[in-house]
């Protein structure tokens, strides 16, 4: 599957890189849906003996591709929710040296780069690969709640229902962008949806 | 204005730890308390040699919670420019001298789960005051200091003694190395690695960190550039217009003061980039020894850090 | 120092008013007849006797009003004000550094008594009487940079120093000029700052944030920021902007003067010594433009900047389409008499104007 390609915006949109190989003692790789794809061209057998895996395929059909890398360890979760309590016990395990790779979509890379950023890496350290889908995780400045899988602009807060428009502007910290009520000045003036790249 | 703001104190003891090593302690001179600072935090010493104005940056030893004193170890170099020579042999109890206020190059990351502090020589001086900031606030530290001999491990009976459990000392003449990869290996994630001492330890501790994966902010380093003398050589400040001679025993910092021209400084050792200068034109090579520009820099020949780097060739033209 | 504080809101009747003497010694902050970014630092050590920058944290007749609104707002929003733990440190760097500067500046007003660690606390506008032990957080009501930003005009942003950047790790934000502390928070000098159009481009934070990060103890610095509200409401966040945007809708030729204000930040930065962190104080001060007409150079020379600022700027500070209304408005106090160099409202000199 081709990588998309992002166009260029502010200073605080993330930006992704290609995965490669880095001198580690262990190597942790999550992943979801197509990402898989982008930990197959990068493995080697050498990175594979000391690394473990967590793939969320998201209805992709990827992992027993991944098993077949032999990985130290490989774990194919449901969703990144169930994947989470295994992520932070990966991390609480892990000692300097760690490498961490990230690949998928950017709410998965978002959040598995916030739990490693708490265990104490720092987030340029951290490698990551876009692939598949271009959903975002949107945070509402206004309720504070996270509307996930986001592709069109503006869209509906799925926590307090005002409409949004979509930002740029992305936090780390929160693995979301902002949204912000587009109708505030023109209540009920809601220019129709378009894709969030179009 | 140039430096960071300035202190007039009084040298209220001085003690020769060793061959090398001398402890200096300074007091204000009307009484008031020292400001407090972080721990890892350098002071620029004035020191006047007659005509000659020397200002050498040392790291704070001192508790940074401790208002009623500064102290400072200085190693003897009798190679160098003369500054530490000075403090050894002309400075006495009792002297006023002016220190500039704390500035910090080589801080704490106060995020850290561990603090993993490796010191060479002198090197030691700015742990001292962050090992007393950490003890202060619970923080989880581990020093790893290498030292020429026994006589010349300036505070190892006082760490050993306070810190039996964090500190681990390696003598030279003993064949005692630091097993680097090893130490390194199982620090747990969130670990910073501080190196302050000689270029080469530096060296080796960075490549070293690097090479096992750990990521490039969590290895902290300070490296106090003392000047190093060199041939003479002249100098046109464009805007002040003037033509100085740098001499053999002063930096290009110092001629350019010498000459009444007040330019910006800070730090004095080539670290921080304060004194960044514009090369406006030149004819010969630069003797480029700071750690501010990169090497790109350094080849384009459009900017010098007069507090540490020099010059040989026929022409030089500053804009200062 | 006697100060007269006026019992007004910044919200809902917006009672708010500048008496004569705020509106003489407000921080106007065009030194010509138009306006573009630039870093306009210089070191924050006193200024002109009853200014804005003679003291340290300027105190004014809105202390104990902004206070009160300030408590609303994180009432109503407590992440607002926030500190990542390693933070901490610095905001008691932060209460010591506005503690001893408030109560040397308005001895009338602040006491600081210490004893070793054992401080006592006397904020008599506020009627605060506090007694605890410094750098033990179980002594005080807050976290110390919470408790003394209750009590100190404007917003705060403290920043850690690392890596060669600045990153915003703790802050209270109640008085800012739309940006979410809650989503901003972690990110460093240039993500916080990326929205800002144009001034990427011309490298204007690449140098700020060198000067920022060469700032030390004993010397702060300071600059001048502003930005348009319709009426005196100092909570325009983003987290309520569903409620306020409205406000800029309804502005008429005839409530304009009353109800457009020039929001003028007082920047400064202030190194912190045990921390080493930089503290960044937003002090926010609002006039009303028929206020600010009664000083004819003002007048000129609002007219003039407003009307030559380019679209970008306008649209990012949000009254684009406001602006020919306010064009309408402040084109009757232009008279095309030249204006002189600085801000100052150089009364004395300046003619009156010819309508």
């Amino acid at each position: 599957m081709s990588k998309f390609v992002f166009p260029e915006s502010i200073l605080s949109r993330p930006v992704y890189g290609t995965l490669e190989p880095r001198r580690g003692a262990a190597y942790l790789f999550i992943a979801d849906a197509s990402g898989a794809e982008a930990i197959i061209d990068v493995a080697t057998p050498q990175m594979m003996a000391k690394a473990h895996i967590i793939y969320i395929p998201k209805g992709e059909g990827f992992a027993e591709n991944l098993r077949q890398l032999n990985p130290a360890q490989f774990y194919e979760g449901p969703s990144y929710e169930a994947a989470v309590s295994r992520i932070r016990k990966a991390l609480m395990d892990a000692k300097m040296g760690l490498q961490v790779y990230l690949s998928g979509t950017e709410g998965l890379m978002g959040q598995a780069q916030h739990e490693a950023m708490q265990a104490g890496i720092p987030h340029t350290a951290i490698q990551t690969e876009h692939r598949g889908s271009t959903a975002r995780r949107m945070q509402c400045v206004h309720c504070k709640g996270i509307t996930e899988d986001v592709m069109i602009d503006p869209f509906v807060c799925a926590h307090c229902g005002l409409n949004l428009f979509v930002r740029d502007h992305y936090s780390r910290r929160l693995a979301a962008y902002q949204g912000v009520c587009i109708d505030a000045e023109d209540p009920g003036n809601v220019p129709a949806s378009k894709g969030i790249y179009e | 204005m140039s430096g960071a703001e300035k202190i007039a104190v009084t040298v209220t003891d001085i003690v020769p730890l060793n061959d090398l090593v001398t402890r200096f302690e300074f007091k204000r001179t009307d009484g008031g308390l020292m400001p407090t600072f972080s721990g890892g935090a350098h002071s620029v010493i004035e020191m006047r040699d007659g005509d000659i104005i020397r200002m050498n940056p040392y790291s704070l030893m001192s508790d940074p919670m401790d208002q009623t004193a500064y102290t400072i170890s200085v190693r003897r170099d009798d190679e160098g420019r003369g500054g530490s020579l000075f403090m050894h042999t002309q400075v006495k109890v009792g002297d006023e001298m002016v220190i500039g206020y704390p500035v910090n190059l080589f801080s704490l990351d106060l995020r850290a789960r561990k603090h993993l502090f490796l010191a060479g020589g002198i090197g030691i001086t700015p742990f001292l005051a962050q090992i007393k900031q950490l003890e202060r606030f619970n923080g989880n530290w581990e020093l790893h200091y290498a030292c020429r001999t026994k006589a010349l491990g300036s505070y190892v009976d006082m760490l050993s003694d306070k810190h039996p459990n964090e500190t681990h000392i390696y003598y030279d003449d003993r064949k005692q190395l630091i097993d680097l990869k090893n130490l390194l290996d199982g620090q747990p994630l969130g670990t910073h690695v501080y190196v302050c001492g000689p270029k080469g330890m530096i060296d080796w501790v960075r490549k070293t960190a690097t090479e096992e994966g750990w990521p490039r902010e969590a290895i902290h380093y300070e490296e106090f550039l003392a000047p190093q003398p060199g041939k003479p050589f002249e100098v046109k400040l464009a805007v002040s217009n003037k033509t100085i001679q740098v001499g053999e025993q002063e930096s290009l910092l110092e001629a350019i003061e010498r000459a009444g021209v007040d330019a910006p400084y800070l730090c004095r050792g080539g670290a921080c980039g304060q004194c960044e200068t514009r090369v406006i034109d030149y004819t010969g090579n630069f003797i480029h020894r700071d750690h501010w520009l990169d090497d790109a820099e350094h080849k384009q020949g459009e900017k010098i850090m007069p507090c540490v780097s020099r010059f040989e060739g026929k022409t030089l033209v500053l804009d200062r | 120092m006697t100060i007269q504080f006026n019992d007004e809101t910044f919200r809902d009747d917006y009672s708010f008013h500048n008496s004569a003497w705020a509106i003489k010694r407000f921080p106007f902050p065009f030194h010509e007849d138009s306006y573009m970014y630039s870093i306009n630092m210089e070191q924050h050590r006193g200024g002109p006797k009853g200014s804005i920058y003679e003291k340290r944290f300027d105190v004014d007749e809105h202390y104990v009003s902004e206070m009160r609104d300030r408590a609303m707002v994180l009432a109503d929003d407590p992440l607002r004000c926030q500190s990542l733990p390693h933070m901490t440190l610095a905001g008691w760097d932060l209460l010591e550094l506005i503690m001893v500067s408030k109560s040397e500046d308005y001895p009338d007003l602040f006491e600081l008594h210490r004893d070793g660690n054992n401080w006592r606390w006397v904020n008599k506008p506020l009627g605060i009487d506090d007694s605890f032990t410094f750098l033990d957080e179980t002594t005080l009501q807050y976290g110390p940079m919470e408790y003394i930003t209750r009590q100190a005009q404007g917003d705060f942003c403290v920043l850690d120093q690392r890596d060669d950047n600045l990153w915003m790790d703790a802050g209270t934000v109640t008085t800012q000029a739309d940006w979410s502390l809650d989503f901003d928070l972690g990110m460093n000098f240039f993500e916080w700052h990326a929205p800002v159009p144009l001034a990427h481009e011309k490298g204007i934070f690449v140098r700020a944030l060198k000067f920022l990060l060469n700032i030390q103890q004993g010397a702060p610095a300071r600059r001048l920021n502003w930005t348009m509200t319709v009426n005196p409401l100092l909570d325009t966040s983003p987290e309520n902007y569903h409620k306020w945007g409205i406000q800029k809708t309804t502005m008429t030729p005839d409530s304009i003067g009353a109800r457009q204000h020039l929001r003028v930040e007082l920047q400064t930065f202030y190194r912190l010594p045990r921390s080493n962190a930089l503290v960044f104080p937003i002090r926010c001060y609002l006039c009303s433009f028929q206020d600010l007409m009664s000083v004819p150079k003002w007048g000129r020379r609002l007219h003039r900047v407003v009307r030559d600022l380019p679209d970008e700027l306008a649209t990012y500070k949000g009254f684009i389409d406001n602006r020919p209304m306010m064009l309408e408005y402040l084109s009757a106090f232009d008279d095309g008499q030249p204006t002189s160099p600085g801000i100052w409202p150089d009364r004395e000199t300046e003619p009156a104007l010819h309508t």
